[in-house]
């Protein structure tokens, strides 16, 4: 039956080949994101094109262009599309207040850009709150061509933490998995990816004809742990995502899963089944050494850590179907049993701490249904944020803004974002294939 | 040279065989037909599947006489046992079919089986993992109590990482939640 359809399928297969190779030339971003719903009242900004008067080489993307996607996608800035701009003042002293007010422009930011060098710039800008008529803040930095997305970044990182009170999440990348599948052997691929938090720069950094799976970050952002199926079996790696080089970090019987960095970076928390059963531990990366901290006979799995390092949450069955357990840990051992946390749904798993420590997103299932809920846990209220069937694997923005998760669109494993009050929606696709498991990576320092 | 033909003169007609059931069973004999595209060593692939088709209808009517795990007929060709949603308890249907594997263990002490836990995509991938892990075991313990020994028996979990049926309905689903019987040795 599959060789008569041979010569379709090869077909079909060269016609996805020349597509694929055209799509490759054409397309920046391998992941897109829209906004698929906004906050009313997201703010008004005017972003003015940046001089460009003394750049004699052009930078390779446009600054402004960048800074308005991300205060757009983020759905707390409405950016005024650049036709629309009543005037393209440079600096401070040629804006009038005046016209900006009468077209109801909450900020407004200026600026422009010098060449130093051969690929050495100098960007200058200055952000207004248009309606006092004052400058909220002025700065200037020095870049090379190549940061110029990062530099863009860092741009709307400051503008989103002057007017929203926290930090921005713009300079940061997200790491998923992706599996396809061949068309003439029906085979399946899998890639560990990373791509910036807009989607542009993806890298593949693992590649494997096997499973791969829960990618996550060190707090540095500079290793990724995971777990692969290379050997036919699940085995956990730790993997520096820069140089690519990689080591195995467990192989024990059973299962070897659901590894998380602990919040200084010395500690893994993992799920291993040597005892025979699903159970935690800490694995000490410096020494190797393992500290068992649950002993039940049901599953315990799914480790997350409150960002202070004291407590950690886990997913048990426990009592007969799959909620999120409490534990405190001293010196990084048990200091106190278990405590449920989850009564609402007949299902919830796949807890992860909010970075203020304050919130656990979750998969939650009720009535056949799984989707991504937030607990209040100092007021012990559960929110259902999302309304599709399928959700699983959130994971918070480091800023605590959003979460990103993965779910099924139209029979397509893809990954949507959400923001913590469930106000603005985003939908985050790639070209092809299913795409899985996302992680947002750390706040770093670098630029 | 002569021994791969000759096994290939045993098993061609027995994948064609369990190739013709596939089209009429839906569930697990697909699974069925690929391990033993495995264990043949691949000697029987590059015969090509179209002549195997051929000879099948030549001897349906005859009895079997090739390995009994070879064939279609016997209980011993099911070899994918199917769960509910979130359980690792074993269906009153499936448990025949395991006895009969355990009996087979039992008097062939050299052979060996993998069994590979699966769940279908609802809910997290890491609870997945560990819900595959015990149904592997479930059906672990079932083949050590009626005359397996534990040297014969691997497991490992893949979670709902790698689905028997691509949908994501109540159907594929069902598919999906499976633990899979592969023979190493036989």
């Amino acid at each position: 039956m599959m060789r008569a359809s041979n010569k379709k399928v090869f077909t079909l297969f060269y016609l996805m080949l020349i597509s694929l190779l055209m799509t490759a030339t054409q397309v920046h971003a391998a992941l897109t994101i829209q906004i698929t719903t906004g906050v009313d009242g997201a703010q008004p900004i005017a972003v003015v094109p940046f001089s460009t008067d003394q750049v004699k080489t052009a930078l390779p993307y446009d600054l402004v262009s960048i800074i308005n996607n991300d205060l757009a996608r983020s759905g707390r800035f409405a950016p005024m599309p650049e036709k629309d701009l009543i005037a393209r003042p440079h600096d401070g002293g040629t804006v009038r207040f005046g016209d900006w007010r009468l077209v109801n422009m909450d900020y407004l930011l200026v600026g422009r850009v010098r060449q130093l060098g051969d690929v050495n710039y100098e960007v200058q800008f200055q952000l207004f709150d248009v309606f006092k008529g004052e400058q909220i803040t002025g700065i200037s930095y020095p870049f090379v061509a190549g940061d110029t997305r990062r530099m863009a970044h860092r741009i709307s990182d400051i503008v989103y933490e002057k007017l929203t009170g926290q930090k921005g999440a713009f300079n940061t990348r997200i790491a998923y998995v992706t599996a396809l599948t061949a068309v003439t052997t029906n085979k399946r691929q899998y890639h560990l990816n990373i791509a910036d938090s807009d989607g542009f720069n993806e890298q593949t950094i693992l590649d494997s004809s096997k499973p791969l799976m829960s990618p996550s970050w060190s707090p540095d952002g500079q290793q990724l742990a995971y777990v692969s199926f290379e050997a036919k079996r699940p085995q956990i790696f730790v993997q520096q995502v820069f140089s690519g080089q990689r080591q195995r970090v467990t192989d024990f019987k059973g299962l070897n899963s659901a590894p998380v960095w602990s919040p200084d970076g010395k500690y893994l928390a993992m799920t291993l089944s040597k005892s025979g059963n699903p159970e935690l531990y800490l694995f000490e990366i410096a020494t190797r050494q393992l500290t068992q901290l649950t002993r039940h006979p049901a599953v315990d799995t799914e480790p997350t850590w409150s960002p202070d390092g004291s407590k950690l949450v886990f997913t048990s069955d426990r009592g007969g179907k799959p909620q999120l357990y409490m534990m405190r840990l001293s010196r990084n051992k048990p200091a106190s049993r278990p405590r449920r946390l989850t009564f609402e749904g007949e299902y919830n798993a796949r807890g992860v701490f909010s970075p203020d420590g304050k919130h656990i997103a979750m998969v939650h299932g009720n009535r056949g249904r799984f989707q991504i809920a937030v607990l209040d846990i100092v007021n012990n209220t559960l929110q259902v944020l999302t309304d599709s069937r399928l959700d699983e694997s959130p994971s918070f923005a480091p800023n605590g803004s959003m979460i990103i998760y993965a779910t099924n669109r139209d029979n397509r494993g893809v990954l949507a974002a959400v923001s913590v009050d469930g106000r603005v929606h985003q939908r985050l696709e790639v070209q092809q294939g299913d795409v899985r498991e996302p992680a947002w990576s750390p706040l770093t320092n670098a630029q | 040279m002569n021994y791969k033909l000759l096994v290939a003169a045993v098993l061609l007609p027995t994948v064609a065989l369990t190739g013709c059931e596939t089209l009429g069973v839906q569930d697990g004999a697909d699974v069925v037909v690929e391990d033993r595209g495995t264990q043949a060593d691949g000697s029987q692939s590059a015969g090509g599947e179209d002549t195997g088709a051929t000879a099948t209808g030549a001897q349906a009517g005859a009895a079997f006489k090739g390995h009994p795990l070879d064939n279609p007929q016997s209980i011993l060709s099911s070899r994918v046992i199917y769960f509910e949603f979130d359980s690792a308890s074993i269906r009153a249907e499936d448990r025949a079919a395991i006895q009969a594997h355990a009996e087979y263990l039992g008097k062939n002490a050299g052979a060996a089986v993998v069994l590979e836990g699966h769940t279908d995509e609802r809910g997290s991938r890491e609870y997945n993992i560990a819900l595959g892990e015990r149904r592997a075991k479930a059906v672990r313990q079932l083949l050590l109590f009626q005359g397996a020994v534990a040297s014969q028996i691997q497991t490992v979990s893949y979670g709902e990482e790698t689905p028997a049926a691509i949908g994501h309905d109540e159907d594929a689903w069902q598919q999906n939640r499976r633990v899979e019987i592969t023979y190493r040795t036989r």
